[in-house]
């Protein structure tokens, strides 16, 4: 993984301290609530339904054990509300009722603390540290490189990446140094931290995307043209929210050098011409839709200028690059001689002989490497008992572990709130299960219903509408069959507290959206969205089955949509392992939307239930 | 960067060529001939469009008069207000002017080029 420099520690040290400097300010009546809103925001500080909440920055998803350690301290030891607020607090969650299950129990917000949780953007949010510690905090986490620099704010947030970046087997070239490149370029950026809005930008280098390109202010795709360079397909204005838009390709190819003075135009010119009347119509989106062509000329332009008149100081030079690409050392792995693939075949097998579920695992949480004696092994932070991305102080330590014995002290963040040890030994995948599976991390089940993403909604978030995580967790209690869930097959669940949309809600092949309807929590579904990816099939946002349902009716609705989908699914032609049927979001489009409106009507529940 | 008052801040003396530009105006289309100085307006801190405005008069049109910001400047910004091209800023009466000579003080090289310093860190560095 990336090697900071002297340079870039000290740089994180200087935010840190510079933090402080504003805080005591604030504190000390120097600077006004709205004056020190914008500063504690790029900071990562926002303030919640019932204390702050810190966004620490994970920088295209990387993190070594060290970090992981020290977010594991900063959840342990600041992570800590006083009994009297978090009393309060779960009162107050209390009054909004809870979701009955199909069996008669019932599931309510249960507060926790102590912990981070993993977000769609491979960041690590904190929900009870208080302010007057926050500073500390960003000290304690500048000592690892850690910083919540622009992880908030209308400014160029945390660069995402493929949580596969650098090890995926169909890498066109590695991201990570252009990831890097870019998170120095945008770190501090003078001209573009009051941007008229946020900005996102993600890069994949594989022929899958999983970096959500289409749904991204700015996607970059690695692509290689006829001449063999490398360059990028740069796709602009896309987003989520009120407005769901995929994002158009500016550039078929644009050299891989130019990448910085081609964002510069980019943003030089949204920051100039983007709306700044109304923030739900600030993106760039809105400006790529309204100005079309007109936007495409004005970036070239600017573009031109940039290189032509002002000589294009930021071109990557090919040193530079090889810098960058210098510092994501390779580790060293004691790797073992090919000879020993007799002997990894008979380890593998004596696993699976002694445990069923080794097999599913090996199946769903273990993936393909560029190294053919390596895999990348997802631990799964879905399960029962825990918000989906949630790690205990506890957890994150034992992952911190993990990754010492078997990956060469890394890990990755993914997308889909999971964590990625990325240099597992092929042989070593069984004693790692073990270990996985005592710490409550190897659920098999990464790609399926139970794997799926949601915000922290109305329990902790003061724009959530509604609540996510009792949502989440009735699914997760109704679907823990793992024969069940393995026949229901891959399918991404997505739920959002509200339209902001950082549950991806738009992406999901089931969408559910939080929305407020006289102060009650009700939610919409949708169907058949797609974040790009070859299963799912091209970025597209998902469509609405009819008027929003109860929290109550959400369960059953659900299982309503996946009995549809069961008795409408085709069998596939290949029945060599076994019956094997299409997936549910080519059900979806092939059979459309109606039978799975009709099914989830059919069971909403008669209105005197509703203020049972 | 020069630091003034409110009170201080002047709309010109007769003769001199004093630009006041609103932040949705195009500065590239300007006739800098003559002019002396260009004030740059922030309705709001949040709203960044002078940032750019700066950034192009100095770094592509090459202005050397004053470009000054008013309006809404907070402290925090002065140093990115400077490395977009500015070099004077009005602050609101009472603003303690330790405080905003600590924020120059702090950060001694960034990682991308300015109109201070066109050349990114990578580049002076190797």
């Amino acid at each position: 993984m990336y090697q900071y420099t002297a340079f870039d520690h000290q740089f994180i040290q200087l935010r840190a301290q510079q933090f402080r400097d504003q805080l005591e300010r604030w504190q000390a009546g120097k600077l006004g609530e709205d004056e020190f809103k914008p500063l504690r925001l790029q900071n990562g500080w926002y303030v919640q339904r019932y204390a702050p909440m810190l966004r620490v920055a994970v920088p295209y998803g990387e993190l070594s054990s060290q970090q992981l350690r020290v977010l594991a301290r900063v959840a342990r030891e600041y992570d800590q509300p006083d009994a009297a607020l978090l009393a309060e607090a779960q009162a107050t969650q209390e009054k909004l009722g809870d979701i009955p299950l199909h069996d008669g129990r019932r599931i309510g917000t249960k507060l926790k603390y102590g912990y981070g949780h993993f977000t769609t953007r491979t960041n690590v949010q904190f929900n009870w540290i208080p302010l007057s510690k926050a500073a500390d905090v960003m000290d304690l986490l500048a000592t690892v490189n850690l910083h919540g620099i622009q992880t908030s704010g209308n400014c160029i947030r945390n660069i995402n990446s493929d949580a596969l970046a650098g090890i995926a087997e169909d890498e066109i070239a590695d991201p990570r140094p252009f990831c890097e490149i870019l998170r120095q370029w945008s770190t501090l950026h003078p001209e573009f931290a009051f941007l008229p809005r946020k900005f996102k930008i993600s890069i994949n280098g594989a022929r899958e995307d999983r970096a959500a390109l289409g749904w991204y202010d700015v996607g970059l795709q690695l692509v290689k043209n006829d001449a063999g360079e490398l360059g990028f397909k740069v796709r602009v204005g896309g987003g989520m929210g009120r407005t769901p838009t995929i994002s158009p390709v500016l550039r078929e190819f644009l050299p891989w050098n130019q990448l910085m003075n081609y964002l510069e135009a980019v943003i030089r010119v949204y920051n100039r011409y983007g709306r700044r009347d109304n923030s739900w119509k600030a993106r760039i989106k809105i400006l790529v839709k309204a100005e079309g062509q007109a936007y495409i000329d004005q970036v070239d332009e600017e573009f031109r200028q940039i290189v032509e008149v002002e000589g294009g100081p930021h071109t990557i030079t090919q040193a530079e690059l090889d810098r960058v690409t210098a510092c994501f050392q390779e580790p060293a792995l004691d790797l073992r001689p090919s000879d020993a693939e007799a002997e990894t075949l008979a380890l593998l097998r004596t696993a699976s002989d002694e445990d069923s579920e080794f097999g599913r695992w090996m199946h769903r949480n273990v993936l393909p490497h560029r190294q053919p004696q390596l895999r990348a092994v997802v631990l799964s932070f879905k399960r029962l008992g825990y918000a989906p991305g949630d790690a205990t102080a506890d957890q994150m330590d034992a992952a911190a572990e993990l990754a010492d014995r078997f990956s060469a002290g890394e890990l990755r963040v993914t997308h889909e709130q999971n964590l990625v040890l990325p240099w597992v030994r092929r042989d070593q995948l069984p004693a790692l299960y073990k270990a996985a599976r005592a710490l409550g991390l190897a659920k098999p089940n990464i790609g399926l219903l139970t794997d799926m993403i949601a915000c922290p909604g109305g329990d902790f978030c003061s724009l959530a509408n509604a609540r996510s995580l009792p949502i989440a967790e009735a699914i997760t209690e109704r679907y823990q069959d793992l024969d069940e869930l393995f026949d229901l097959g891959e399918i991404d669940l997505h739920i959002s507290g509200c339209i902001n949309s950082c549950g991806h809600h738009h992406s999901g092949h089931i969408g559910i959206l939080g929305v407020d309807k006289d102060g009650k929590e009700w939610y919409q579904i949708t169907l058949g969205g797609a974040d790009g990816s070859h299963l799912s099939g091209p970025a597209s946002p998902g469509k609405i089955i009819g008027p929003s349902f109860s929290a109550a009716e959400v369960p059953g609705v659900i299982e309503a949509l996946l009995t549809t989908y069961r008795a409408l699914r085709q069998q596939l032609p290949d029945q060599s392992q076994g019956p094997k049927y299409e997936h549910f979001i080519d059900t979806v489009r092939r059979v459309g939307i109606d039978p799975f409106k009709a099914a989830a009507n059919a069971v909403r529940l008669p209105s005197t239930a509703l203020s049972a | 960067m020069k630091i003034i008052a409110a009170s201080a801040h002047q709309k010109g003396a007769e003769g001199q060529k004093i630009i006041e530009l609103p932040n949705d105006a195009d500065p590239m289309a300007l006739d800098l001939a003559g002019v002396t100085r260009i004030d740059l307006h922030f309705p709001k801190f949040s709203d960044g469009r002078a940032f750019s405005q700066a950034r192009l008069l100095r770094g592509r049109l090459k202005f050397t008069g004053e470009i000054r910001a008013t309006g809404d400047v907070l402290i925090d910004q002065l140093v990115q207000m400077a490395r977009c091209g500015f070099d004077v800023a009005v602050l609101r009466e009472g603003v303690d002017r330790d405080d905003a000579q600590r924020q120059f003080d702090r950060f001694s090289a960034f990682y991308q080029g300015d109109v201070l310093q066109p050349q990114p860190h990578f580049a002076r560095a190797a």
